[in-house]
């Protein structure tokens, strides 16, 4: 049977939701961003519920605060602008701060990448992952379905911290049928293959594993590992699962070469002396203004199905030089 | 603790040669707007204003002090250390290897609640606080205070407006309003004129202060923490940066100014 397919956002206020019935210390503050499930939040828990307007400084001050009262609190706000708006609040009053005091703040993100597909550069967002892996104390989670991102929020109440939760702002076909993965592994191992790996996040697990049945019925094996957890992944594990391959593609729906999944797996290989080579996809050159479809934009930017599998392709070839 | 005004006058002083002392010895403290704020945090910790613990610095039932000005409460080192939150000899040590008082205060002091260096954050997260406290069914209080510098930080207002819409009465903003900030006064960069005026207009209980007159702060914040039903409340406390030490007392760039040794020395003999 299959499981039908719903908003990341969704799912998870639903929890949110079920939960703050019995836990008191679950508090929601949202910069004037909504959903129908929020509706809610917002009529059953007014007083745990604050919109603070349209003020994501204020939205991580107000948030902070309340974590230093003892409340679990879910901030909500458009990807973009929970996260680089009000960078240096999260910088300060979340990140430094929790150095020293324990609070417990979940920033919602919704619209990663280019999931507000005809609103433009404002509002999509192609640099959160850099910004906010950047950051000590940070987790950053980027879930590929809804399965997953509901998953996240048990941790998200039992484990202190910040957090950053990366959500598609679309409805997104379920990967995780058979149950969410492993939170404390913080990667997925979906395929495997035999010289190269593809290792995405969020939306471009759909493209991998779309690229790696195309692969494998041209005759190459690949392996897909859905990458969630940005920052803290069990690194031996992964290091296990990727050593047997010669090359690993990196994807993610961020700019290519600023300092995202691509930059942090450079690292990862590096440091614990692999040897593979690798490829990165994600979004060539700058900001862009055409308009269409979310495939037909990846595809200008190099970040479409057709395009990684012509490039995984050649990489695979290269490899076998 | 709930000293009366005359005892609360020999504190000040007290931490004015205290302040003066620590800056003789670290010269990378910012004297000048730690001066001007000496008689707001005198009222605040010993003229029964908070409800403090020093052995419990983040006791539940404590009010909470978020000193927003950072740079400008090295004034609060011989304070905190004569309420016990530290041991005296901590002041010995500032800005040296070991030490935990630093040129910017940082909230591995005890009595620091937040992080205060960079300015403009602490309003919000006390807003923050503050409703968390009500909804908590708290009685505490959240006490601010800030620069008025730091009011150019955008962030404040979008705070500004959040804690009347919520009716947070109890949030109490002082402004240390000695009407410069590192470059300039302030009313040759963006003005404050009005300030009264535009926070009443912004639905906040206003009270004005002679910041250096240490009884009338106390007197004001007393009246400020029973009274304003429904209303976050702000006391504009005018102070002079710098206050006491010639050359240096609303001196446009005293921020960066560092008073000769020799002057502090001087100081510290005559006014013994």
């Amino acid at each position: 049977m299959s499981v039908k397919p719903l908003a990341m956002r969704d799912v998870l206020l639903d929890r949110i939701w079920q939960a703050m019935a019995h836990d008191q210390k679950i508090f929601f503050t949202s910069a004037d961003f909504g959903s129908p499930v929020l509706d809610k939040i917002r009529a059953d828990f007014p007083n745990r519920f604050v919109n603070v307007g349209i003020a994501e400084q204020n939205l991580i001050n107000v948030s902070a605060g309340l974590a230093l009262e003892g409340y679990t609190v879910f901030a909500y706000a458009i990807a973009p602008f929970i996260t680089m708006r009000c960078y240096e609040q999260i910088r300060v009053s979340l990140a430094l701060l929790s150095e020293v005091r324990p609070m417990n703040v979940n920033l919602i993100g919704v619209g990663a990448g280019y999931s507000y597909v005809v609103s433009g550069p404002t509002h999509q967002c192609y640099e959160d992952i850099t910004l906010m892996r950047a950051l000590p104390n940070f987790r950053v989670l980027s879930p590929a379905d809804h399965v997953s991102a509901g998953s996240l929020f048990d941790r998200c109440v039992s484990t202190k911290g910040p957090k950053y939760l990366r959500f598609d702002a679309q409805v997104l076909p379920v990967i995780y049928e058979a149950g969410a993965p492993d939170l404390d592994v913080g990667f997925h191992v979906h395929r495997r293959g035999e010289r190269v790996c593809l290792v995405a996040t969020g939306y471009m697990l759909h493209t991998a594993l779309k690229v790696a049945e195309e692969l494998a019925a041209a005759g190459h094996s690949v392996g897909v590992i859905d990458l969630f957890d940005i920052s803290n992944f069990a690194a031996d594990q992964l290091q296990t699962v990727l050593s047997s391959y010669a090359g690993i593609v990196t994807l993610e729906e961020g700019f290519r070469g600023r300092g995202g999944v691509d930059a942090m797996m450079f690292e990862f290989i590096a440091r614990r002396g692999l040897t593979a080579r690798m490829l990165n996809i994600g979004v060539e050159g700058g900001y862009r203004f055409e308009l269409g479809s979310r495939a037909e934009l990846h595809e200008q930017v190099g970040i479409g199905p057709q395009f990684v599998l012509s490039s995984v392709a050649n990489f695979i070839q290269s490899l076998a030089i | 603790m709930n000293l009366s005004p005359i005892e609360l006058r020999e504190k000040s002083h007290w931490v004015w040669r205290e302040t003066l002392a620590v800056h003789r010895r670290a010269p990378e403290t910012r004297v000048a707007s730690s001066l001007s704020s000496i008689e707001i945090f005198v009222a605040l910790y010993y003229g029964g204003v908070l409800r403090f613990y020093p052995a419990q610095p983040l006791a539940e039932h404590r009010d909470r002090c978020i000193i927003s000005k950072g740079h400008g409460s090295i004034c609060m080192y011989p304070i905190l250390a004569d309420l016990g939150y530290f041991p005296m000899d901590e002041l010995q040590r500032v800005c040296q290897t070991g030490g935990f008082l630093g040129g910017i205060p940082d909230p591995v002091i005890p009595g620091y609640e937040t992080v205060n260096g960079s300015l403009g954050h602490g309003l919000g997260v006390a807003t923050g606080m503050a409703l968390g406290l009500k909804r908590k069914g708290s009685d505490r209080s959240v006490f601010v205070v800030s620069g008025d510098g730091e009011l150019h930080e955008g962030a404040n207002w979008e705070a500004i407006m959040f804690a009347s819409q919520h009716k947070l009465d109890n949030l109490h903003l002082i402004v240390d309003n000695n009407g410069i900030s590192m470059l300039d006064y302030t009313d040759d960069i963006i003005s404050h004129g009005g300030l009264t005026e535009r926070m009443t207009a912004f639905g906040w209980d206003c009270f004005e202060v002679d910041g250096h007159d240490v009884g009338a702060v106390q007197a004001a914040l007393k009246k400020m923490k029973t009274s304003g039903e429904g209303k976050p409340k702000a006391l504009i406390a005018r102070t002079l940066k710098g206050h006491g030490v010639p050359g240096l007392e609303n001196a446009p760039l005293s921020h960066i100014i560092n008073p000769k040794p020799e002057l502090i020395d001087s100081l510290l003999q005559q006014k013994a």
